[in-house]
């Protein structure tokens, strides 16, 4: 066993890498979720902007095209769960397990001729001097540009929703889609936008999987990141700043996890595997024992149907 | 329902008809990963491949891909008998039980299972002695590293995977006592995003050679981004990252041995056998040794590699011990292939390695 192999500096650069995808996943399922929709279509959306990320970014040789394309590919997914939950009316539940199949298939479907390929290399941020600060630098000045595209979604997000009238129209909406209604917003129309943002956060995440971490598509490559984006949206109780510590924590032990195993510690590797799910397990325990706070939390319109009676 | 019987009463029907009246011969491959991958699966559907360009007319292939191990092979083989195959090659070492089990129900359909050790009278098992590929890896390995850390990929913890580390480890050492190997295991064969990972940390650990018992080129792309470190090909010669990272590879060889066990079929001569061929009948392949690699260390590995391939010196050479100190072979014996101490069932590390060999 050798410890000191572990070096923090590293540790924490390499988890906010490993984070991006499920973090950029997560804030914008938070912002569907405070609009007062569930969508659990999230998985299907990330792989779904994986692949179109992937083809299009070694279709043109640019990875930014590939992660425009990842956002809208991702977005556009989305619609389909926007219009049959928001104009048929459909249960929301069901139809974001739905879009998880069918964007899996989709996904293993286009991703045929893509299988083994190299994308073009994502650049990283490296300033002279800056970077070559020991601690600071790895950590802060020498990621690729989506750990830092995360990190701003994450503020915006935080921002809009806290101090803008947009954001404070976004919560009316989750909160009660009736009085929103009545007050003459667009209910219909600020939850499309809503969950065509989580789309496109989504597809990011994905192509930040495709196109950075590992960088390869692979059918499924997505492995379950977008359940664990959802779960730390609960996890974090819908707030922004909590996300990014969710996403950052469940980063760390996965990292973690494989540097004690290469530092040679013996400890069973599952157990680890299974600790970031066993501290969401308890978080949702501990919420829903306390209910009158986790009501406060919990957009109160959420997962149900709007329908404009009047 | 009744319609449904009949109808599948006569495709079945019309299925055999065809089947018998075209008189082809029918083999079946189940792979683990995607065809796609560029390592495993890639090459035993190259060797697919070669039975098909071999006999032409005569035969017909046909694949299912990413067949997790575990109960769903069975199915999968089951569905390939069912369809009137007459050879089916199972290639992967999860298989095991599944293809005993199959060959069982179906005691007219051939099997082929890779890289394990359970025979029946129709299931025969084949293997490549990819440790002497290793060999020269470790010896390549330990001749490059200036960190004297080198990082180890590991996929499942089996005989194969545990003998290609110790090979690795212990012609690394002869060239450079300093060596020190790193690993980790990731538990499964094909995984980017967790190969990727696996090999970022092992780079952060001080490793600058990354050897890689898995199939995808994950690894190599984590080893180019990271700069100065080395890697080799995994069962594929996965050139598309040499002349570095990758510096040189294992390549697996199918198609011979596919060749000839499906002629076998077509005359009728087929027996149960068990084959585990190496570098001498070219079943393992030595990808390129680039020019990253010192002329002086290419020639011995060259040598080394020649050595293995005309019997003149055995991956195992004694005096070596296991892990704990005690002696496993003593001077100038070999490994035996068999037996409570043989290579088959090894699963144990030899001495100077780190850690536990996983249960």
């Amino acid at each position: 066993m050798d410890l000191s192999a572990i070096s923090p500096t590293l540790l924490v650069a390499s988890l906010m890498v490993a984070a991006t995808p499920i973090l950029l996943a997560a804030i914008g399922e938070l912002v569907v979720e405070k609009s007062g929709v569930l969508n659990l279509g999230v998985e299907g959306m990330m792989i779904t902007g994986a692949i179109s990320g992937f083809a299009a970014a070694v279709l043109t040789g640019s990875p930014m095209i590939g992660f425009l394309c990842a956002a809208l590919g991702g977005a556009a997914l989305s619609v389909i769960f926007a219009i049959i939950t928001q104009y048929f009316l459909s249960n929301q539940v069901a139809t974001g397990l739905a879009l998880t199949l069918f964007g899996l298939g989709l996904s293993a479907m286009l991703g045929q001729s893509y299988v083994g390929i190299k994308p073009p290399a994502s650049a990283k941020l490296d300033l002279p001097l800056v970077s070559d600060i020991p601690v600071i630098g790895p950590i802060l000045f020498s990621h690729d540009f989506t750990v830092y595209a995360a990190l701003t979604l994450v503020t915006g997000v935080w921002w809009f929703l806290k101090y803008t009238r947009g954001g404070l129209i976004l919560r009316a909406v989750g909160e009660s889609h009736d009085a929103a209604h009545a007050l003459g917003y667009k209910v219909v129309r600020v939850r499309i936008l809503a969950i065509m943002f989580g789309g496109a956060c989504a597809g990011l995440g994905g192509a930040a999987l495709s196109l950075v971490r590992v960088p390869q598509w692979t059918e499924g490559m997505t492995a379950g990141a977008g359940w664990i984006a959802l779960a730390i949206v609960v996890f974090a109780s819908w707030k922004p700043a909590r996300v990014l510590l969710g996403a950052y924590l469940f980063g760390g032990v996965a990292v973690l996890q494989l540097n004690l195993q290469a530092a040679g510690v013996s400890i069973p590797v599952e157990y680890l595997s299974m600790s970031p799910y066993l501290i969401t397990i308890v978080v949702l325990v501990v919420m829903s024992a306390n209910r009158s706070k986790s009501a406060l939390n919990a957009p109160a319109a959420l997962g149900r149907v709007f329908h404009a009676s009047r | 329902m009744k319609l449904k019987s009949i109808l599948a009463g006569a495709a079945l029907a019309i299925s055999a008809a065809t089947g018998s009246l075209a008189d082809k011969t029918k083999v079946g491959f189940v792979y683990v990963g995607p065809v796609g991958d560029m390592g495993w699966s890639y090459e035993h559907d190259q060797g697919r491949k070669a039975v098909d360009a071999a006999f032409g007319d005569k035969v017909e292939t046909f694949y299912v891909e990413s067949v997790p191990e575990g109960p769903d092979s069975e199915r999968v083989m089951t569905n390939m008998a069912l369809k009137g195959a007459d050879l089916i090659f199972t290639t992967s070492f999860g298989y095991m039980d599944p293809t005993i089990n199959v060959a069982a129900k179906f005691p007219n359909v051939k099997f082929e299972h890779a890289t394990g050790y359970k025979q029946s009278d129709n299931v025969s098992v084949y293997s490549a002695r990819f440790y002497e590929g290793r060999a020269v890896q470790g010896h390549i390995a330990g001749h490059m590293t200036k960190s004297n850390i080198v990082g180890y990929i590991g996929s499942v913890p089996i005989p194969e995977v545990i003998r290609g580390i110790n090979a690795a480890y212990i012609h690394a050492k002869e060239v450079n006592p300093d060596v020190q190997f790193k690993i980790i295991w990731i538990y499964d064969w094909f995984d980017p995003a967790k190969e990727a990972d696996a090999a970022k940390v092992l780079i952060e650990q001080g490793a600058d050679v990354v050897l890689q018992h898995t199939d995808s080129t994950a690894p190599q792309a984590a080893a180019q981004a990271a700069g100065n470190v080395i890697t080799f090909g995994q069962a594929s010669d996965m050139a598309a990252y040499s002349p570095k990272p990758r510096v040189s590879s294992i390549i697996d060889n199918w198609g011979p041995y596919y060749i000839a066990r499906t002629q076998a079929v077509m005359d009728g001569t087929w027996t149960s056998t068990s084959t585990w061929d190496g570098i001498g009948s070219g079943m393992v392949g030595i990808g390129e040794i680039t020019s990253a690699v010192p002329a002086e260390v290419k020639a011995s590995a060259e040598a080394l590699r020649d050595s293995l391939a005309d019997g003149s010196y055995h991956t195992f050479t004694g005096p070596l011990n296991k892990q704990d100190g005690s002696v496993w072979l003593k001077a100038g014996e070999t490994a035996a292939d068999y037996g409570p101490e043989g290579l088959a069932e090894m699963l144990f590390y030899l001495e100077g390695l780190d850690g536990e060999v996983p249960n």
